[in-house]
Order: structure tokens, then sequence, then C-alpha cells
């Protein structure tokens, strides 16, 4: 093993992502999230967290104080990659409820 | 065989008189379940087609080329009036390094004539275009719903329950096109969980630019196209493909990645799109191009080992749910059309015979099998994945492909017998010879 820390993310300062959901149209689900968390404690003990760096909309951050991952739900491109990745299958993962969520002018 | 949930659905046994009844529920508008629904209607069936977007193509993304001739076989000559981008006449292969490029490619004037071989599209104006057609055929389009559930009573599928308030719609057959992320055939026992190795996760930039300039940059005239496919760096050796189309006034630039490898990198999929932008090939492409959409999705690249049970009782699986994706072709589209379609003839037929049962049903890979090229072609790269995994071909030839070429094209004064050798030397550098040999014997068996 390595005694180099694990990177979570690449640091990076803003290479534009941010501008880039500006231009996608969501119609945002105000009452529901269609992303959870199962097991919080899980995410404690979960080294890489390749949810955090696979999601191309940067929906999850690592709250270090907190110990908690913050889900910025509203920038969801429902793609199912943190579903997928998430070493622990611990995601509550569904699309959102009908005519929610991204909704793509171009495709 | 299939072993299907079976839901709490007490009122289904005692048919209530102003229940929601079709004879086929299509899950999903996407092309695999508009072909699905088109076909159904056309033959007279009573069908609902239930897409959880706003509209037909909203959630939806591809890299951006469909194939003309398995379209037409369900929407007939769609190419003369369908909002189509370019016709593709030239396509590219392009083996990267990080600043350098190994260009491939074919152009001929062929792929333009009688049925066009293929075109750019954009997939919110097609499949609401594909849509249409559904409606004109008599298809009901039902949109802003999102399935939740699959209906089974007794061992067999009888319909679905939407998110709507009394959102129970039975049918005797359900079609599920619902997309990458199959989970109402999951619920059915008919996929398993899929794991990081069977999707890769495709970002994409809409990047507009004047028609006039793209036809200038890439040589082409008016409404012709061209595709160029990226292997290499732009996914940092990583399994999987970076691709470049043009449409009429914009480029779709975009890759994808296989999960499996890239969770081990602290990059996102974001950061590999910026990177492409910036490499020396592309940058001057894209050049002034102004971003109009960002997006992302799936691609299954599970292929014929990771196909669910396609059939049960009074259910079918179709397009991207079924795994229906060549990604050594960048096929997906073509073979959702096809599915849908063989999955509507195979429903038409139950409907006829009033057997609605898993034989019934079973004639859908049947048709799949000797109709369509879909199975044949995924069972040919079944093996492919797996030794893309195995052998690291993309970290190892593209950079001492690129080696070698700048070897032989650069004159200076190494004799070219000299010259020769140092390119066997840097092979030999970079992997063994019995290590090469396995990778042309496994790759020959995996791919030929």
């Amino acid at each position: 093993m390595s005694d180099k820390p694990v990177v979570i993310m690449k640091p990076h300062a803003n290479r534009g992502l941010d501008d880039k959901l500006y231009l996608v149209k969501y119609e945002v689900d105000e009452e529901h999230s269609h992303l959870e968390v199962i097991e919080p404690e899980t995410c404690i003990g979960c080294e890489r967290k390749p949810c955090i760096s696979k999601c191309p909309a940067e929906v999850y951050r690592w709250l270090e104080d907190e110990q908690h991952l913050e889900i910025a739900y509203e920038n969801c491109l429902e793609c199912g990659t943190c579903r997928i990745v998430c070493p622990y299958d611990n995601f509550e993962w569904e699309y959102p409820r009908g005519g929610f969520g991204v909704a793509y002018k171009f495709g | 065989m299939t072993e299907m949930q079976v839901a709490e659905v007490g009122a289904a046994e005692t048919a209530v008189p102003d229940r929601l009844e079709f004879d086929v529920i299509v899950v999903g508008g996407g092309p695999a379940g508009l072909a699905a629904g088109t076909v159904c209607a056309r033959a007279g069936l009573d069908t609902i087609i239930i897409e959880r977007g706003r509209k037909p193509g909203t959630k939806n993304v591809m890299g951006g080329v469909l194939y003309t001739r398995p379209t037409a076989e369900v929407f007939p000559e769609f190419w003369k009036e369908a909002p189509v981008e370019r016709c593709v006449i030239e396509q590219n292969q392009w083996i990267m390094t990080e600043d350098s490029v190994i260009k491939m490619g074919y152009r001929s004037p062929h792929f333009a004539e009688g049925v066009p071989n293929c075109f750019t599209v954009l997939r919110v104006k097609i499949d609401q275009y594909f849509a249409e057609q559904a409606q004109a055929a008599g298809a009901l389009v039902i949109n802003e719903t999102k399935v939740d559930e699959v209906l089974s009573a007794e061992g067999r599928v009888i319909g679905v329950r939407t998110g709507r308030p009394d959102g129970e719609v039975y049918a005797p057959v359900v079609i599920l096109a619902e997309g990458v992320n199959p989970q109402l055939t999951q619920a059915l026992g008919m996929q398993e969980d899929l794991k990081s190795n069977d999707a890769a996760v495709t970002v994409k930039e809409v990047l507009r630019l004047e028609p006039e300039i793209i036809q200038e940059r890439f040589g082409l005239g008016e409404g012709e196209g061209a595709t160029i496919e990226m292997y290499g760096a732009p996914t940092q050796s990583m399994l999987g493909t970076a691709f470049l189309y043009t449409n009429h006034n914009s480029l779709s630039l975009g890759l994808g990645v296989l999960l499996s490898e890239f969770a081990e990198l602290p990059d996102t999929p974001h950061d590999l799109l910026q990177e492409l932008k910036q490499h020396p090939a592309i940058a001057p492409l894209v050049e002034g191009a102004e971003p109009a959409e960002y997006m992302a999705h799936l691609i299954p690249e599970g292929g014929y080992n990771q196909m669910p049970a396609l059939f049960g009782h009074g259910v079918m699986i179709v397009g991207d749910a079924a795994q229906f994706v060549n990604g050594m072709h960048r096929e997906g589209s073509n073979h959702a059309i096809l599915s849908g379609k063989a999955a509507a003839e195979t429903a038409i037929d139950a409907h006829n015979k009033g057997d609605f049962s898993e034989r019934t049903l079973g004639h859908y890979r049947q048709r799949l099998e000797e109709e369509s090229t879909t199975i044949a072609d995924m069972r040919k790269y079944r093996r492919a994945t797996g030794f893309m995994e195995r052998h690291p071909v993309l970290s190892v030839y593209p950079a001492l492909a690129a080696y070698a070429f700048e070897e032989m094209l650069t004159v200076d004064d190494k004799t070219k017998r000299e010259k020769q050798w140092a390119i066997i030397k840097e092979a030999l550098r970079r992997r063994k010879p019995w290590e090469m040999a396995w990778d042309a014997v496994e790759g020959g068996l995996s791919f030929v």
C-alpha cells in the first residue's frame, strides 16, 4: 500500500462546469430528492468515494467537518453513474418524479 | 427461467370496469420504445407509450450517429422529412497521445447515395419526430409520467403502476424500453445489478458553430458530415472512446469511459472533456464554438454476457435496457429500433393468438436472431470488453505507434535501419515479446 493520501477529486479551480450546468434546463422537484444515501456511516469509511469524482455534474461533496456527503440533487443529469460506481451499493437511486429533473434541449 | 416478483394487485383480480386498459404498454419514449409503439399502433393495437420526460427525447443523450437502414425499417424514408443534422460521408479513427495524433479515415460519396448510410442527429429533435410518427399511427404518448412498478399477478406481468394518482395501467403485454438504468427489469428479477464494468460514463457538449465554418474546417459540402472517433489519450488510455461529430450548426464533442477503471482515478468526466478540448488536434476544430448544452449518460457495455432475460410472461425488454449496444462500432439506436420492432411484431402475434405466455413472447429473441444483426453482433464481441480489460492495449500501442511514426517521419542523422531498430527496441521496452504475442492471439480471438 502506498502511504500517499487518497485523492478523492483532482483539485481544479472551477474548469467551467458551473457555467455549463447553467446552460442545462432543469425542472427541480423542490419537495423530493431522488438521490439518497442508505447508510451515511458507510460513506465515512469509504476511502476513495468515487461517487464524488465520477459524477459528471459534481452533485456530491464531502463535508469534512460534518463527515457527511452533501447531495446537490437539483444538478443531477440522471446518468446513474453514482449508483453503479458506489463500492458499497449505498445509494437509494431513482429517477426524479415524472416531469421533473433534467430537460435537455439538444440531447 | 425468469422469476418474477409478484406484486400486490388485489384490484387487478376483480376487473374494475373503468380501469385503464390497453393492448400494449411501452415504458420509455426513446428509439426502442417509440419504434415498438409505432409498429404496434400501426397494426391496430391499442398502444400507450409512457415517458417520464416532459417530451420524448428530453432525457436522452446519444453521441449522435443514426444509421438509416435499420431506422427506415420502422420509419420509412424518415431522413427526407425528419430533423437530421448531416449526412455522414467521412468517418475517421484517430489514435492519440497527449499532443500527437495518427489519423485514419474513410471518405466516400457512396455514403450519401440512394439510402444514405447514416446521419448525425440530436436526440431531442429526432425522438420527437419518432414520437409524432407513433402518435400518427394511433399510439397514445403520455409524457411527464414515471413508471414506478411493473404489476404482476400469478407469475405474469399484467400492467404498470405510474406515479400519477390512480396511476395503474393494464395490458397483457408490457414492453420495457426503460433505458440504461433498468430498474424495472431488475425488480422483475430479469436482470442482475449492473457492475462498474457494465457501463461507460459519457459526457458530451454541443458546441454551436456556423455551418459555413464547420464545412470549411472539416472539408464538407452543405449537408455533408464527418465523424471522428478517438482512442488513447482522450480517455487517459482507459477503455473508452472520444468523439467529435458535425451537426448542422453545431459540433458534438464527448467521450465515454468504462467505469471500472475510471473509478480508481481522481479525475472527473468533465476534467477529461476539458482536456480533450485543449488537445492540439481538437482545439483548432472547436475554436470559437459556443457551448450550447452539456450532458451526461451511461452507455451499456455489458454486451452479450450481460443481456437480461429478454422476455417473460407478458413482458419483453428492448434497447439499452437489454444492453443492445455494440460499443466497438458505436451502434446503439439502430439495435434499439430493431429490438423495438421485433418486440412489437411479437406482441402483435401474441394478440392474434391470444397467448401472452413466455413461449409466445420468446419469438422475440428468435426474431432478433434471425431477422436482425443485433444478437449476432452482440455475440461476436462478447469477449471484447474482457479482452480490453485484461490487455493494456490502449495504454501501450497508441504511444508506441506514435513513436514509430515520429521516428520514421523525422529526417536526421540516423539511417532508416537504425530507426527501425530504435522502434523495435522501444516496442520491447514497452511490452515483452510474449505479451505482444498474447495481445495478438487473444485480440484476434476476441474481435475477428
